[in-house]
């Protein structure tokens, strides 16, 4: 008894500190509907900074006076960011805006190193809440308390906030309806900056208030931003007390799921969001979109299909692309082929992202099945290379299919968070089942076969994979099962009278799209000689993203172009740049900033103006 | 074979440039790979570390007449990345061997393709056991004393403890695992009388440490095996100190002596936790002197166990490479086996029979002084003497 209470508390604990950062969260998606990758970087900050004024001021009052000030120094870093970076591109397409917060937070990372140095940093613990007290047999430290005091305080206050003052009640309205508060005459310029200020007060507070409990590190905002997005979701976005119950739910199920299944922590709180979507779609507090009024995603000039010039161009570029062998070494031949592999991910991306409307956070996990897939085939059933390449694709389209069949019901965040859910099992899966998939040490010995054993052989092999893909994904796009997959995303309404089954229609590109990026694994697996679960991990599904959206999600050749800038800057920053983060991170947020549409889009644009025929390529 | 070739024409090339009276073919090019931008907490002191004795080798006259240049790379902490540095250190760079690698996924990617490419490898850091047993190969050596013996050191001290009830924690991927699996077997073996009473795998860098600190006190043991590190240690400590979990139970810990880890902790660092560590301030042997004050001198800063083991690994590339005579992988292979390595802690040897160093560890327990943690009681365990015996080796390790 006195066990189950200790872990009621310690949960209870856990729950306030990720239900203030999440509620963070929620607030600025509701209004902005921006998917804040960059909260748990303000979160860091919030550590930090408390770190550096907990060392500094003495006493209870400096100690507390030092926690509030954090928080607040981040809602001012917050509020600039948000006046200088995201107010460009509010007018940007959907998740355009996760690109920018996600550069931020590949540079947040390298600038604490920079500015705080490499050490984790262990700040004082509370004054006067240094011990515990005895309840029920147990003692349970008094900082716990006081955080468990912390989280229903939070809840009552935003309440207030949100419902007694007209602050609040601009807040809601923008969360219903942004266009009709705009009409009306409301500024939203500073409403999102307000908003934008709370979210991350509320981010740089929960941070803050780590400091008596764990370390300052530059790698404590990954786990923390995925964490709190699952709780906003299981809790329904926008739902403040939503994310109450759902800070709650993961938090006590974690304390007590370690005393059954110590190891299940790895996944818990994916398995909890899986399950509650598949149930409740828009989570558990959540309530449906009101229908869009605007139509989503609809690209500025209609997609053409490429006329005779534009095929001539491709074939030239493959052309030229088959001779860089005469030109690249060995090292150049093995980047431009992982190059290839990941145009290949990005366009397959591409297909259920700008075509089918179908954000996917996990789409990782097609491209980690395909290579543990081909791994498999050639450790355990002993097949050569050729034939263990098929594998990777057979193991991404059933893994895409079942995901498919659970997600093809969601839209929107909600997908993407379903597939993410997936992503992570998988990943868990991967990483746990040592005698199967090796655990985190992974696969290894997947060398090609002999004539692709030279990296000019394995260069051409991918490309003579990757181009016929390419243009087949193409044809996909401009075939009728394209234009219905584009019509059930830009309206469902107009796109079921005309008899476009959108389930079906939308099942089928999430395999094919999970094949297509099968391949793409079962090559890198090839590639690296051998696979690691962090091929399925979250960073992996970031970078694809990143890819599409750096390219411009609203064209056809976006994701070639932005994998292709992507990968080989990532490749050259890392070998060459000590701190590759930061010059990255900076790169895609000047990139973000500049090109809103994406590098292929703002080269539209630019020809458009130029008087040509302005077609979307 | 690629690489051979395009080594060979390198070295052709170089040595046509040589005939020319460049300088720059009395140079031996080091490649060398870690996790900087992940673990800059352990990577930045091992890098002092390995510039540090790069200065000196080459301020004694570099070896077999040439200056060693380190070319080093970021593996961004994945091994795929990894891959791709080793690939454009050999391929690109034209380096004579590769050295460094963190967490052990890392060090068994390069080292397979290390064996792929032949290409000599010397792991600094990872410490799994399938490094230079199950996953051996004849390419790669590997420095640190590894997961079996840090835990048969460990597990030596642990028999001595009365406790019969032990718990385990540790971070759930492949170095948690085997740590807590070798020390099991080794103390059971040694004390047929004790029993597991609990176990808990707190995901790497996310431990919740108060439901895991309750959950261990639950199975009540009388004895605590901890593996976690870094930020995970620091919450465990602090949850379980305000708790009492570790009031009256012995603690027995992997790492928690060095000071990249303990130094943290400051005045919270725990007391009489039995660890293995690096007791930099108080070694007072004339080799450990020397390295101490080459490296105040230099950096104005105390040494870590990434200082010690990044200035070992170059040193033991210079030994190899001077012994060998060549760059030549076959020869610098038959050099490194039995090589003999003056190093900070006294002369290590690389074993020919399995490529692992006898570089040891130092065992000792945590106190406090002036409010900062640091090891007492502490002795160096010789590496060479918690190694299986031939025998055993040839049985666990892929003989070619």
């Amino acid at each position: 008894m006195d066990l189950v209470f200790a872990q009621m508390t310690t949960g209870l604990a856990s729950a306030a500190s990720l239900f203030l950062v999440a509620s963070g969260l929620s607030l600025i998606f509701g209004v902005t509907r921006i998917v804040n990758f960059a909260h748990g970087a303000f979160y860091m900050v919030g550590a930090y900074v408390a770190y550096s004024l907990t060392t500094r001021l003495d006493g209870a009052l400096g100690f507390w006076f030092s926690l509030f000030a954090a928080a607040t120094i981040v809602a001012a870093l917050g509020a600039a960011f948000e006046m200088t970076l995201l107010r460009r591109i509010y007018q940007a397409p959907e998740l355009f805006q996760l690109l920018a917060t996600f550069g931020a937070t590949l540079a947040a990372e390298d600038l604490v190193v920079l500015i705080w140095g490499p050490e984790d940093l262990v700040g004082p613990r509370a004054p006067g809440l240094q011990g515990a007290v005895a309840l029920f047999g147990k003692r349970i430290p008094s900082y716990d308390l006081l955080l468990i005091a912390i989280g229903p305080l939070a809840l009552a206050g935003l309440w207030l906030l949100l419902n007694r003052t007209r602050w609040g009640v601009l807040v809601r309205a923008a969360t219903q309806d942004r266009e009709m508060l705009a009409a009306l005459g409301v500024n939203q310029k500073w409403l999102f900056t307000s908003v934008f200020a709370l979210g991350t007060f509320l981010a740089g507070l929960g941070g803050a208030l780590q400091i008596p409990r764990d370390a300052a590190s530059h790698a404590m905002d990954l786990p923390v931003v995925v964490e709190t997005f699952v709780v906003v979701v299981i809790g329904g976005l926008g739902s403040t007390f939503g994310a109450f119950v759902a800070a709650l739910l993961v938090s006590e199920l974690n304390a007590f799921g370690i005393l059954v299944m110590p190891k299940i922590t790895l996944a818990l709180a994916f398995l909890v969001m899986a399950a509650v979507l598949i149930v409740r779609p828009y989570g558990l507090f959540g309530k449906a979109p009101a229908a869009a009024r605007a139509l989503v995603g609809v690209a500025a000039r209609p997609w053409k299909p490429l006329r005779a010039g534009g095929r001539a161009g491709f074939v030239a570029l493959v052309a030229v692309a088959a001779l860089a062998p005469a030109a690249l070494g060995d090292y150049g031949l093995a980047v431009a082929s992982e190059t290839l592999i990941f145009i290949l991910f990005a366009a397959s991306l591409h297909l259920m992202m700008s075509v089918g409307g179908l954000a996917s956070f996990g789409h990782a996990a097609a491209f980690g099945l395909g290579a543990y897939g081909a791994a498999l085939a050639t450790q355990w059933a002993g097949l050569p290379m050729l034939l263990a390449l098929p594998a990777g694709p057979l193991f991404a389209a059933i893994g895409a299919a079942l995901v498919g069949w659970f997600a093809v019901s969601l839209t929107g965040v909600y997908f993407a968070m379903l597939t993410l859910a997936f992503a992570q099992i998988v990943w868990a899966i991967a990483f746990q089942w040592v005698a199967v998939t090796g655990g985190d040490n992974g696969l290894l010995g997947v060398w090609p076969a002999g004539f692709a054993s030279s990296p000019a052989g394995f260069y051409w092999l991918t490309l003579a994979i990757v181009a016929p893909l390419l243009a087949a994904l193409r044809v996909v796009v401009f075939s009728p099962f394209g234009y219905a997959l584009r019509a059930a995303r830009d309206s469902e309404l107009r796109a079921e009278a005309i008899g476009v089954d959108r389930r079906a229609v939308r099942r089928r590109a999430i395999v094919l799209a999970g094949a297509f990026a099968g391949v793409a694994g079962a090559l890198f697996a090839f590639l690296k000689g051998g696979v690691f679960p962090d091929a399925l991990g979250v960073p992996t599904s970031v970078d694809g993203l990143a890819m599409v959206l750096l390219g411009g999600v609203e064209t056809v050749s976006g994701p070639i172009v932005g994998a292709a800038i992507y990968k080989l800057l990532s490749i050259w920053l890392v070998s060459r740049i000590d701190l590759s983060k930061l010059a990255l991170g900076l790169f895609i947020v000047a990139l973000a900033a500049l090109f809103p549409k994406g590098v292929v889009g703002a080269l539209a644009d630019w020809r458009a103006r130029l008087g040509g025929s302005g077609r979307a390529r | 074979m690629t690489v051979r070739i395009s080594r060979a024409a390198a070295l052709g090339a170089l040595a046509a440039v040589g005939l020319f009276g460049s300088a720059r073919a009395e140079e031996i090019k080091i490649g060398e790979i870690n996790r900087y931008s992940a673990i800059p907490a352990f990577t930045e002191p091992y890098r002092k570390g390995w510039q540090l004795a790069i200065e000196e080798i080459n301020a004694a006259g570099g070896v077999n007449g040439k200056t060693l240049t380190v070319v080093s790379k970021d593996d961004a902490g994945k091994p795929a990345d990894a891959v791709t540095a080793a690939n454009e250190l050999v391929a690109k760079e034209g380096v004579a061997l590769i050295a460094g690698a963190y967490f052990s996924n890392v060090g068994l990617a390069i080292s397979d393709f290390a064996a792929q490419k032949k290409v000599f490898f010397l792991a600094a850091e990872p410490l799994t056991d399938a490094i230079v047993w199950s996953k051996g190969s004849r390419y790669v050596f590997r420095l640190r004393p590894s997961n079996s013996m840090q835990a048969a050191m460990l597990a030596d001290e642990a028999a001595k403890l009365p406790a019969k009830r032990w718990a385990t924690v540790a971070p759930n991927y492949e170095y948690g695992q085997s740590a807590v699996a070798a020390f099991k077997r080794l103390l059971s073996a040694k004390r047929p009388d004790i029993q597991w009473v609990g176990e808990q795998w707190p995901p790497q860098g996310k431990i919740d440490a108060g439901p895991v600190a309750e959950a261990i006190d639950a199975a009540k043991p009388e004895a605590i095996l901890n593996v976690t590190f870094g930020p995970d240690l620091v919450k465990l400590v602090r949850e379980g100190d305000a708790r009492g979990l570790f009031e009256g139970r012995s603690v027995v810990s992997f790492l928690t002596g060095e000071p990249e880890y303990l130094d943290p902790l400051k005045d919270e660092a725990p007391q009489g936790w039995i660890v293995t560590g690096y007791p930099w301030s108080q070694i007072h042997t004339p080799e450990h002197d020397a390295f101490l004050k080459a490296y105040q001198a230099k950096y104005n800063d105390y040494p870590r166990l990434g200082s010690v083991v990044g200035y070992t690994m170059m040193k033991s590339i210079a030994a190899i490479i001077a012994k060998a005579g060549s760059t030549d992988v076959d020869k610098m292979i038959a050099a490194a086996e039995g090589v003999q390595v003056d190093m900070p802690f006294g002369p290590i040897v690389f074993r020919a029979i399995d490529h692992q160093s006898t570089m040891g560890a130092f065992v000792g327990k945590t106190a406090l002084k002036d409010g900062k943690g640091v090891m007492t009681d502490f002795i160096y365990r010789d590496g060479a003497k918690y190694l299986p015996s031939d025998d055993e080796v040839r049985k666990l390790r892929p003989q070619d």
